[in-house]
This record gives C-alpha cells, structure tokens and sequence, in this order.
C-alpha cells in the first residue's frame, strides 16, 4: 500500500522532470549548447507564480500564460546577450564553453534571487491546494495529478509545433544536420534563438507547476538541473516523449527508494542511475542519438 | 624566471608576516587566501593543463577533509592523518578515474558532478552530526601552526605544478588537452596522462582538505562536500587565468580579498559580482587576469611581444 502510494506521488512529479528535461533536451539538442542554469531558469518561473499569487492573487495556473511568454522573452536576451557567443565554436568547445557560461548565469541568478527575494523557502498555497481523489485508501493530490496532464498537454502541443509548423521543422532539420540546414536556406542563428528561447519558456512553465505543488528557493537550482540531466540522459536526445517517459520513470525509480532506502537517498538514486547510464550507454535507454 | 622571484618573494613575505603583526583577522585571512590558492591550483593541473573539467572538486577535497578529521582527533599525529587524507582522496580518485575517464568533454564535467553529489548526500545522511575539535585540543587551538600549515600546502601545490607541467609528463599532458586523438598517434597515452594529472590533483586537494579539517573548530561533514568549494576552484583559476602557474594565485587573491571587503556590508554579494566576472572571462578573455595584464603592458610599451598561448578553452 505504502509502496502504490509513494509510485503514484513518484508518477506524478515525474510529469515534471519531464517537462523541466524537455527545455534542456531541446536547447542541447538544437543548439549543442549545455545550459547548466536551466534549474536557475525554472526557479525563476517559480518566483514569477509565486509573486503572481502572493501580490496580486492570479491563480498559478492561469498565471502560466504570463510566465511562458516572459521566460521567453528572457530566453531572447539570454542568448542575444550569451549563448550567440558560443554557438560559434564548433561541437566540443561549444558545449564546454556553454557549460562554463550557464555556470557563470548560475552563480549570478542564484545570488540575485537570494537578493531580491531572501533565502526563504516558498509555496504557493491555493485554495484547493489539500483537494485530493480518493480511491480506496489511496489518495491522489488533484493539483499533482492537474500539474502532471498539463505537462503532457505542454509537450504534445510542443510536438505538434516541431513537427507541423514551418519554424518547428527548421528547429529539427537544424538539430539533425545545421550545415545541411543552412544550405537548404534556413536562418541557423533565427532557430537556435527560437530554440532557446522555447527551452527558456518551458523551464519556466515547469517552475510555476513546481510552486504550485512543491516549495521553491533561491537553491532549487542545481538540483534541478540534475534531474533534468539525468532524464535528459535516460531519454536520449531528440525526443520530447522519451522526456516524459524518462522523468516519469525517475519518479518511479525515486520512489521505490524512498521505500526501500528512506528518504534521504531520494536523490542519490537518480544521480546513481545517472552514472550507471552515461558510463554504460552514452545514446540513452531511449535511443536517439549520442 | 621573473614569476619563480615573484613567487619566492609572495612566499617569504607572508612567511614573514605573522613577525609583524598578530592580528588573527589578517592571520586568518592568510589561510583563507593560502586554501584558495592550493584549491584553485590543484584544480588548474587538471582543468586547466589535462583539460578535463572536474566538478567533482569537492568530492576529493571533503574525502581529505574527512579522513584527517577522524584521525586526528582520534589521536593519530597530525602529519600520519594529513598523508591519509591525501592517500584516501587519490585513492578514489583513481578508482573512479577508469570509468570517468571513458565520459569526454562536458560529460566528465557533469559526471564528476554527480559523483560529488552522492558523496555529499551520503556524507550528510551518514554523519548529520556536527564535528569539533575535543575540548583538550580546544583550548590549546593557536592559529599559527594552522597558518604556516595551509601556506606551506599552497606553496607545495605551486611548486608541484610548476615543476610537472614543463617536464616530460607534463607536455604529454598539455598534448592530450590540445588533440587527444593526435597525442595517441605520437605515443603519448592519453587516458595514462588523464589518470596521473587526476592523481596528484586529488592527492593535493586532498591535503588541502586535510588542512580545512585542522584548521576549522566545528563544521558538518557534510559542508566539506558542498559544491561551493568546487566552485571557489573554478571561478579563481578562470577568473586568475586558466592553465598558468601563477593565474591561480593571482586569482586567490583578488578572489579571497575582494570577497572580505564585499563581506562587511555585503555577504555573499561577490558570487554575483564573480558570476558576472567569470562569464566576461569565459566570453571575452579566456587568459584572465594574466592575460588582461600582459595585454595592457603591450598597449602601454607597444613592444611587439610573442602572442600568449592559446587557451585551451
């Protein structure tokens, strides 16, 4: 009993990781650039519903309209500001050098959120917050289980766009091949900005969900970062789905632990599993490629 | 030959200062600054010289710290814990060396990372009591023997980077970082090289770690551990100039000194004004600081000096 209810709270923030690894696994993947402050990014979006509740009370739900569209635009600036520089160099450089910038942006976002907004930690606490769905002795937070159907509904429409939509399939044509794609006369440096930005905005959305149903502090960050590495890792790259798929299966994994293991090692489970893979199977459980 | 005089000079003069003054503010500021240093150095070896970006720092660092602590104050003489300190951080490190060193470029940097963080967690869940120094050796604590043990470690870190790099080793190491692929045609075996750069830049964290633990009252086990210490090693030898001797040192000091001034009225405002300046650093002038001093000797005597190497970023 004990073990279904810790898989049904570990399914349902794996939604999460999913969604937090799809920005990161899109901006990598187009971009070969590895932004280690996407967790600083998310933190961010959590902020921006938190204050959208606390000041003037948008629900955090409808607040997400807002945040996506601004993490988007920080996305923009972002990249104009940093990553333009890096995506010049070529593959190995570009990636070591956007490692060493988002860990620059991390330090930076970091301290300037404990500034403006002190080390407290935060939650977004609704009204309906506590609802849960009972199915015999099981309870299901109904927030969790909204926040979890909203991140799939995310990345379904995140889907359709890359595969439909004229801009989408620059972003893929992009990441398969950017000399090909560039001769085939697609602006490279109009979709890696495209690209970033949509990462940027999806860490973003993911933040909010993660105020709503967990607590946010200026130090979420890195361990944020981890989890989206490590669904990133287990997903492979290249795929939205297998995001999704890898963040629910961490929750899994997470969750088993806490049973077997306790609580604390929560965390090491994931990283764990994350070694095991990068060592064993560099191109992800998942496929994809490397 | 100029930096091996200015290097003797630093040394002795600091060597020199507890005659002058026995302020414990400016003491313990030495040994802020002399950590720093072999932190930042011992980091160079690996990452700046053998290019391998290891943000698993801390790991090595807090593995020192630990085993010294525990011997020590279990009563083993100081120097038998510091050498078990050392021998227990190179001792993982060359056990996880063989499967680290498989991960390439960005993937050693973010496995090592994790690494660090198991360690962390575990360190905590295992040991969440904090540790100080038994009352005995409390009240006989005297801040100079910690000072000349943490500037002696940092001159020792200088010195042996300073002597491994131009020797053959070393340039096999410089080798592996500039093309890996060409090093192995010419005979020099890259993962070889990686693993004894990682050696004994473990070995020296190690030792620095051990002199955290002796140097500090009371601390958590787990805070030897923290990323931030990893951090610390990153920013001062970028920001001080990443694969030279002396950019880490200079780094220390510019790092550990502004961050006391900025500390009276602001804590922990430098991170932000590091985070800023690494970036510009990464962006615009990956030498560092070195590298902005020569530039500006050029501008001002306008003599046509050899270009500085390459960065290896």
């Amino acid at each position: 009993m004990i073990l279904t209810q810790q898989l049904i709270l570990g399914l349902l923030v794996g939604g999460l990781y999913g969604l937090a690894a799809a920005g990161l696994s899109l901006t990598f993947g187009v971009l070969r650039v590895l932004n280690v402050a996407h967790g600083e990014l998310l933190m961010l979006g959590g902020y921006g519903a938190f204050w959208l509740f606390t000041l003037w009370r948008i629900d955090p739900f409808v607040s997400l309209l807002g945040i996506g569209p601004a993490m988007f635009v920080l996305g923009l600036l972002l990249y104009w500001a940093l990553f333009q520089f890096v995506v010049k160099a070529h593959e190995e450089v570009r990636i070591k050098n956007s490692l060493l910038i988002g860990f620059g942006l991390t330090l930076v976002l970091h301290n300037l959120a404990i500034r403006l907004w002190t080390a407290d930690e935060r939650a977004v606490t609704t009204a309906y917050a506590g609802a849960v769905a009972r199915i015999g002795a099981l309870a299901i937070p109904l927030v969790r289980l909204t926040s979890l159907v909203l991140a799939f509904a995310i990345l379904a429409v995140l889907h359709l766009f890359l595969t439909r939509a004229r801009w989408g399939r620059a972003i893929r044509a992009t990441a398969e091949d950017w000399e090909a794609a560039a001769l085939m006369g697609i602006p490279v440096g109009k979709t890696y900005l495209l690209a970033f930005a949509l990462g940027t905005a999806l860490a973003g959305i993911a933040g909010g969900l993660v105020s709503v149903s967990y607590s946010i502090s200026p130090s979420i960050g890195l361990e944020w970062t981890l989890k989206a590495l490590i669904v990133v890792v287990l997903a492979g790259l290249g795929s939205l789905f297998g995001c999704f798929a890898g963040g629910i299966l961490l929750g899994l994994a997470e969750a088993t632990s806490v049973v077997f293991l306790g609580g604390p090692y929560r965390e090491v489970v994931g990283l764990v599993l994350f070694l095991v893979i990068l060592v064993v199977r560099p191109q992800g459980l998942f496929g994809g490629r490397a | 030959m100029k930096f091996l005089l200015g290097g003797i000079l630093l040394a002795v003069g600091f060597a020199a200062l507890p005659f002058f003054t026995a302020r414990n503010d400016l003491l313990n500021l030495g040994v802020q600054i002399f950590l720093a240093i072999a932190l930042a150095q011992s980091w160079n070896l690996l990452g700046g010289y053998a290019g391998q970006i290891n943000l698993g720092h801390a790991a090595f660092f807090g593995l020192g710290a630990l085993a010294t602590r525990m011997l020590w104050v279990g009563g083993i003489p100081l120097f038998l814990a510091l050498s078990a300190g050392a021998a227990v951080a190179t001792a993982f490190g060359v056990l996880i060396g063989g499967p680290a060193f498989r991960l390439r470029g960005a993937y050693f940097a973010i496995g090592t990372l994790a690494l660090a963080e198991i360690l962390r967690i575990t360190v905590g869940n295992l040991m969440p009591e904090i540790s100080t120094i038994p009352a005995p050796a409390l009240a006989s604590y005297n801040i100079l023997p910690r000072y000349y043990l943490t500037l002696t470690i940092a001159v020792l870190c200088v010195a042996v980077v300073a002597i491994l790099v131009p020797s053959r080793v070393g340039l096999g190491i410089r080798a592996v970082r500039e093309d890996e692929a060409a090093a192995e045609a010419s005979g020099v075996g890259a993962f070889r090289h990686k693993l004894l750069a990682l050696a004994v830049s473990t070995a020296l964290v190690g030792l620095t770690g051990g002199a955290f633990a002796y140097y500090h009252v009371s601390y958590y086990p787990q805070h030897a551990f923290s990323p931030a210490w990893t951090f610390d090693a990153v920013l001062i030898s970028f920001i001080g100039g990443v694969g030279t001797i002396h950019g880490p040192v200079l780094g220390a000091l510019f790092y550990v000194i502004l961050k006391e001034l900025l500390a009276v009225r602001l804590v922990e405002f430098h991170l932000l004004i590091f985070g800023i300046l690494f970036i510009l650093v990464v962006l615009f002038l990956p030498g560092g600081l070195v590298e902005a001093w020569s530039r500006a000797r050029r501008l001002i005597t306008r003599k046509a000096d050899p270009l500085p190497t390459r960065s290896p970023f």
